[in-house]
């Protein structure tokens, strides 16, 4: 019996999302008295497996084949199967991400086991196994007990955060034994998202709805998120109206994010917006309607208006920063 | 080439939710129901394809698990264009189990849509496991999909940018935001003809459940939000920093 946890990476480096799913690990294998061991799968170089040492884990399969990159779901659920019964794995640890959600399942089925998607923090008990996870998008809290002797889990990104716990981290080659008619996958081309935090990673959010009046009018947000290393969302209708790209929508029918800070500019705060974005720790409004929702779900609160007050945002965000 | 989509029934996503005495349930009652809104996407985006395509489209089947009363939310989904509906009788409350029903009548389909998720349980679950009971293919937060010569041209969503992928029938597409841009409303003309088409209603059969919801808890309610004047924006920022630490 141990953990496993599958790590994800990009361009040849460890996701964020991968130093929180190994520091989950390691917690939920001590709670349980299970070893932990991690898997890597596509490029990944050596120095960079290192660093899951950081965050407690004592033992890595890797499997470099550079067929994973393509991302096929059925053969990384293929691969991840195959280790996690090599580690004789009784709990298995994926992101709740885009690609996680697409294996999970299939990683579930391959290992008779029960699924458990978005859980959030360590579970509620272990014996039965009980996890944590939000239901009715974001409006409420369900407790999922696991019956199978293997459990899947995605963890919801920022649920649990990082913990240190520096360890001497040993990197076994693991061949799944996958050739390359399993990566029926073909990518004709990517487009990614360069210089800027991916959504689902960032501690801030500054995020704009209809009440900013048009595309154009994005500029002061971009330098408030700029200066906060913060990321940049929207509301469904501003990602219609094509003022912002679709990735940015949240809410019911857009991304669930669960940010440290969340600011909500311009935003009424309709129950499928606030579906999206009630997990976040601190939520920021400014709205120039004092009976808007949104101020329900708030901690702090502006009535006004936001093009009066994104400069002193930026300018009392530039007095700290320089302190 | 024969579409199936996967049809969840779901509670409006303007519900007020609440749970029984004991909070081991959903209270359903006075609840509004409808097509999951991404299976409502993906239905439209078949319609689409089938009109764009009519020559290459043989047909679109929904199918559905559960009990007689989301046989409203099926015809909807014929109002909207599907050509067949299929009800396996029983009650929906694990993935592994609804995947299971649905893998047994989901075989000779070139292309099946599931959503990424169902609004309530939120289980991300169903359409990659039918996918591994199939051994078939699946693409998942599809945001786009064109049918090409002899393949299929999707669109998907990574973490951290976008792509787009050929790739060949059969498929199973687990689909997202982008993959049709409004859900399409039923026509009187579609109302009235979806009365006439076949909604075949199958037992379901034997299957195993690995997960049960034992209980359920609403979030705490918050703490009244502190106002700040429009003239003192930057003291906000203050209060982040120094009271609730979050910069
Ligand atoms: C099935 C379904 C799913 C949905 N899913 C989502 C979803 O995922 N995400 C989502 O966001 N929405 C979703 N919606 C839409 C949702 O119901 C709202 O229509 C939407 O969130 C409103 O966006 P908004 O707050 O930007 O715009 P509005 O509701 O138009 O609000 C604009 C706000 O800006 C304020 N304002 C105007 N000018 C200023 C100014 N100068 N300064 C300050 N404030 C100003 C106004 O007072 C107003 O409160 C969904 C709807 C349905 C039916
Ligand atoms: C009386 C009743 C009680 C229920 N109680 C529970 C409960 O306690 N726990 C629970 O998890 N579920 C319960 N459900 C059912 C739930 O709505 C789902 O049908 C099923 O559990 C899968 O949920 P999921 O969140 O994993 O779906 P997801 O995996 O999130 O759904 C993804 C996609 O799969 C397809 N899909 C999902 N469900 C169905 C379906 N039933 N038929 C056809 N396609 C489908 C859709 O395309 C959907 O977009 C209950 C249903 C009923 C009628």
């Amino acid at each position: 019996m141990s953990v496993l946890v599958y790590t994800e990476n990009w361009d040849g480096k460890f996701k964020k999302v991968s130093f929180e799913l190994a520091s989950y690990a390691v917690a939920l294998a001590e709670s349980m008295q299970l070893p932990v061991a991690a898997l890597s799968l596509g490029s990944v170089e050596a120095s960079e497996l290192e660093k899951l040492g950081a965050y407690g884990i004592s033992k890595i399969y890797t499997d470099t084949n550079e067929g994973f990159n393509s991302l096929d779901n059925q053969a990384i659920a293929k691969a991840v199967s195959a280790a996690a019964v090599k580690a004789g794995a009784t709990v298995v640890i994926l992101a709740h991400n885009n690609l996680g959600k697409a294996v999970a399942p299939r990683l579930a089925v391959r290992l008779k086991a029960g699924l458990a998607a978005g859980v959030q923090g360590l579970p509620v008990t272990t014996s039965p196994f009980v996890v944590k996870k939000l239901v009715f998008t974001g409006k409420a809290f369900g407790h999922v007990s696991i019956n199978s002797t293997v459990k899947v889990l995605t963890l919801a990104p920022n649920s649990f955060g990082l913990v240190e716990k520096a360890t001497a981290a040993s990197i076994e080659t693991f061949d799944a034994g996958l050739v390359s008619a399993d990566f029926a996958t073909t990518i004709e081309s990517t487009n990614k998202v360069t210089g800027k935090i991916l959504l689902q990673d960032a501690e801030i959010v500054v995020s704009g709805g209809r009440g900013l009046k048009s595309g154009e009018n994005w500029g002061q947000l971009e330098e408030l998120a700029a200066l906060l290393g913060a990321g940049t969302a929207c509301s469904r209708p501003v990602s219609d109206e094509g003022w912002r790209p679709h990735g940015e929508h949240v809410g019911q029918t857009g991304k669930i994010i669960a940010p440290n800070l969340y600011f909500a500019l311009g935003i009424s705060g309709a129950i499928q917006h606030l579906g999206g974005v009630s997990s976040s720790k601190v939520i920021v409004a400014v709205n120039k309607d004092p009976e808007a929702p949104i101020f329900e779900a708030a901690d702090y609160g502006i009535v006004g208006d936001v093009f009066k007050v994104l400069p002193q945002f930026i300018e009392a965000v530039k007095t700290i920063k320089s302190a | 080439m024969k579409i199936l989509v996967l049809i969840g029934n779901v509670p409006d996503t303007t519900t007020k939710i609440k749970f029984n005495a004991d909070k081991t349930a959903f209270d359903a009652s006075g609840v509004q129901w409808i097509i999951n809104p991404w299976d409502e996407l993906a239905l439209t985006r078949a319609v689409e394809l089938k009109e764009a395509h009519a020559d290459k489209i043989e047909s679109i089947v929904v199918a559905n698990v559960g009990r007689a009363e989301t046989e409203a939310t099926l015809r909807k989904a014929l109002a909207v264009g599907a050509d067949e509906a299929i009800r396996i009788d029983a009650d929906a409350k694990d993935a592994w189990y609804v995947a299971s029903q649905l893998a047994k009548v989901a075989a000779g389909f070139d292309l099946i849509l599931a959503g990424i998720e169902a609004s309530d349980y939120n289980g991300s679950a169903v359409g990659g496991m039918l996918a591994e009971m199939l051994d078939m293919k699946s693409v998942s937060a599809v945001s786009g999909i064109e049918l090409a010569d002899g393949a299929l041209k999707i669109s998907r969503e990574i973490d951290g940018g976008s792509q787009t992928l050929s790739m060949q029938t059969p498929l199973l597409a687990v689909v997202q935001k982008g993959i049709a841009k409004e859900p399409r409303i039923p026509a009187m003309r579609g109302i009235m003809m979806a009365r006439k088409k076949p909604l075949n209603v199958v037992a379901a059969a034997d299957a195993e459940e690995h997960t049960a919801f034992v209980g359920f808890e609403l979030p705490a309610p918050k703490a009244a939000c502190k106002m700040i004047a429009e003239d003192q924006a930057g003291e906000l920022i203050n209060l982040l920093h120094n009271e609730a630490k979050v910069l």
